[in-house]
């Protein structure tokens, strides 16, 4: 196994073949996906076809009635898509399963999302109806904004928060009506070359959310936006920008969910999150996704200054999840955190992990993750943490635990830790676990099925972390992970 | 009503090794408002007799029966074994990191509910805190996780906790007073006693006389090599004390030349 050489890369360990055997067919397993796994038959007024060329970026474009520049950084990324390898010589093989031929890159029934629900149209609204999106905006959110494939159908902030000067729109929007604010970051923490899906995502982006939260304001709501995939071969490409000024606080959560299409479906989002001097960021993603959905998303925040960046990141679901929530340490006394869990069931590749770049003195991060292998499925920690040589007062504290379920299970961590200095205080702890036989026959002599005793011993190992998830998404996770454990024994 | 435990001529091996019997054709009645305590040395078999009894999944028994009721136990799962009223107080028990005694408890007293039957939370926590006052455990035990970090003496009144909460037709104690002092002795005594008053038929498992002092026993048994090879009133557990299993042996070898 060898550490990464260049860091903007993701963490490349060994060039690993194993996975993805392509006899295999996606073997999904009779999971519970019942919650997102249903569609309504919508009619699209915009759709840009299937396969990417430059005529398919320049018609998103156009319909979007985007700035020259923005033009011209799509069309710059396509070439750089194009030139960029698929990064399978240190990832999965199951990457070339992709066909980008095949994928539409935008669908969209409007351009302008409704501020109200009664304004949406009614297959969409019914969408966000089933999965509860109105109902939690009543009761502790901010601001919402959900996404129905390429576009965001609804938007919209409280009074109380747009009052404060706080910005949430979508991208289109965002670039068009702030460039002043947005376009200074704007790919900027994430350049588009930084790995093959980021520039893709550079090329075809459309929704996500643009925030701008103005210096001292903080954010008491969490802000949230919710995707949606609907269509088959279809491929999500959001692109959030995050930007909290001087002193300013805010929460923001994402959660994602797919039909179970027999095709596959890519998600490609780039999250970038700006922290000035003395702000704080929490970003808070549960998906769960169906289990056809590559999951191939960039994401990365930028800590000034006494500023704090910290990834709450839940992964359940999917086919192949390739996700390294990271912060680049740029001011004295910056803090970044990721918090991950990761369920990969049958058929399901997670891979996932952290990034610490150090970059100004007495910076610190921490990375906890833990990951459950059920069945075939596979969990994989790669994280990076860098410390160069002319820092001082650098800490880090890394801790990954792998649960093994059954005995075909799969985990695998690869921690490139490069520390350089001697005024630095690093830690890395790391754990492989079984649930064991006699746990289970405890639990069950007090009158749990084998099932629900699984259930409630993965439920204690991640217990510590989902605390840290507001209570409503806690409560999300724990049902959410009660139901993959359902059919994992006997 | 009363009900009956009953042990008809029960073998059990080890799954790994099925060949060589661990228990070799034991026989036992209980029933409710009775305490069976059943003695014996090292390596006779009395672990490996509750642990068959309650479903683990180490364990085959080869031949015989365990009959609840009049009906065989044999092809049931060991949770359903246990909402059939069958508790096992473990000598070792299991760790459950990050989950709560509450939350445990709760869940375990929801399996028993019927299907779309809500736990009624405040009535719940009731119980379980009177449950607690009575074996004196601390109310802060609730939000621990179960059995992590426990002393011995925790883990043995968790277990007596549990077994308050979910309200068996029979347990099956299994070396409870090892690793305890002699307060909480008592006070695992009491909670025994306690429940014991009420439908409760307890299979005591114990090496040592003094756990019997606090749990007076209505039958005594001595193990040896697989069996049952002596039965009596309490009597037989001080006669036992007094002159060592060695007499057992002594007996037996006589009983058989």
């Amino acid at each position: 196994m060898k550490p990464p050489t260049e860091l903007d890369a993701p963490p490349a360990p060994d060039a690993d073949a194993l996975a993805a055997d392509p006899s295999v067919e996606n073997p999904v397993a009779g999971i519970d996906q019942a919650v997102g796994d249903f569609t309504y038959d919508v009619k699209y007024e915009f759709d840009a076809g299937s396969g990417l060329n430059e005529n398919v970026i320049r018609y998103i474009s156009g319909v979007k009635k985007e700035a020259d520049w923005i033009l011209d950084f799509r069309l710059k990324a396509y070439q750089t898509f194009l030139d960029k390898p698929m990064p399978t010589h240190w990832a999965t093989k199951d990457l070339e399963n992709i066909n980008f031929d095949k994928i539409r890159y935008y669908l969209a029934q409007g351009q302008k999302p409704k501020r109200t629900w009664d304004e949406v149209p009614d297959d969409i609204k019914k969408t966000f109806e089933r999965l509860g999106i109105p109902e939690q905006e009543r009761k502790f959110l901010a601001g919402v904004e959900a996404q129905f494939d390429s576009e965001a159908a609804y938007s919209n902030v409280k009074d109380i928060v747009a009052k404060q000067g706080v910005i949430f729109l979508n991208s289109t929007e965002a670039l068009r009506e702030h460039p002043e604010i947005f376009r200074k970051w704007f790919g900027k923490v994430i350049p588009t070359g930084d790995n093959k899906f980021s520039a893709l995502n550079s090329a075809v982006f459309s929704g996500g959310s643009f925030i701008y939260v103005p210096p001292g304001v903080k954010v008491a709501m969490p802000l949230q936006a919710y995707f949606r995939i609907n269509a088959e071969n279809f491929g999500q490409f959001e692109r959030t920008l995050i930007i909290a000024d001087e002193g300013a606080e805010v929460t923001y959560m994402e959660g994602c969910t797919a039909p179970k299409f027999s095709t596959s479906t890519l998600h490609s989002a780039v999250v970038e999150l700006v922290a000035l001097k003395g702000a704080k960021i929490q970003y808070i993603t549960v998906q769960n996704w169906a289990p056809n959905v590559f999951n191939l998303v960039t994401k990365r925040g930028l800590a000034m200054e006494d500023a704090e960046i910290k990834w709450i990141d839940c992964n359940i679901g999917s086919r192949l999840t390739m996700k390294y929530p990271g912060v680049v340490l740029k001011g004295k006394r910056a803090r970044g955190e990721v918090v991950s869990i990761a369920l990969a069931n049958d058929g399901q590749h997670q891979d996932t992990g952290a990034k610490m770049i150090h970059a100004a003195d007495d910076t610190s991060s921490l990375i906890v993750s833990k990951s459950i292998s059920v069945g075939q499925g596979r969990a994989t920690y790669r994280g990076v943490v860098h410390i160069p040589k002319h820092l001082k007062g650098c800490k880090n504290n890394t801790e990954c635990d792998a649960l093994l379920i059954n005995t075909n299970s799969r985990t695998d961590t690869y921690p490139a830790i490069v520390v350089r200095g001697d005024t630095h205080a690093v830690q890395h702890e790391a754990s492989v676990s079984k649930v064991s036989e006699d746990m289970i026959f405890y639990m069950q002599q007090r009158g749990l099925t084998e099932a629900q005793a699984m259930s409630l011993a993965v439920n204690g190992f991640v217990n510590d972390l989902v605390r840290q998830f507001p209570m409503e998404y806690s409560v999300e996770l724990k049902r959410l992970i009660d139901l993959e454990m359902e059919g994992s024994v006997g | 009503m009363s009900s009956t435990l009953e042990i008809r001529a029960l073998h059990v091996a080890l799954a790994s090794s099925p060949d060589k019997s661990i228990v070799k054709g034991l026989d036992l009645t209980i029933r409710t408002g009775e305490v069976h305590a059943i003695m014996g040395p090292n390596g006779t078999g009395k672990s490996t007799l509750s642990k068959a009894i309650a479903g683990h999944p180490d364990y085959v028994i080869t031949s015989g029966d365990v009959l609840l009721d009049g009906k065989s136990i044999l092809e049931m799962e060991p949770d359903e074994r246990a909402r059939a009223g069958l508790f096992l107080a473990f000598q070792y028990p299991s760790e459950i990191p990050g989950v709560s005694i509450a939350n445990f408890l709760r869940a375990a007293v929801q399996a028993r509910m019927a299907e779309g039957e809500e736990l009624d939370a405040t009535a719940y926590y009731k119980r379980l805190y009177a449950k607690m006052d009575m074996l004196k455990i601390d109310r802060k035990f609730t939000s621990r996780s179960v059995n992590e970090g426990f002393s011995g003496g925790e883990k043995k009144r968790c277990e007596i906790l549990q077994m308050a909460m979910l309200e068996p037709t029979f347990a099956l104690m299994d070396e409870t007073d090892s690793g305890l002092d002699i307060d909480a002795l008592k006070i695992v005594a009491e909670g025994v006693n306690t429940l014991k008053s009420g439908s409760l038929g307890v299979l005591l498992i114990t090496h040592y006389q003094r756990l019997l002092n606090h749990i007076v026993p209505d039958y005594v048994h001595v193990m040896y090599d697989g069996r049952i090879v002596k039965s009596g009133d309490k009597t037989l557990a001080l006669e036992l004390e007094a002159k060592g299993y060695d007499w057992v042996k002594t007996d037996l070898a006589a009983a058989t030349a």
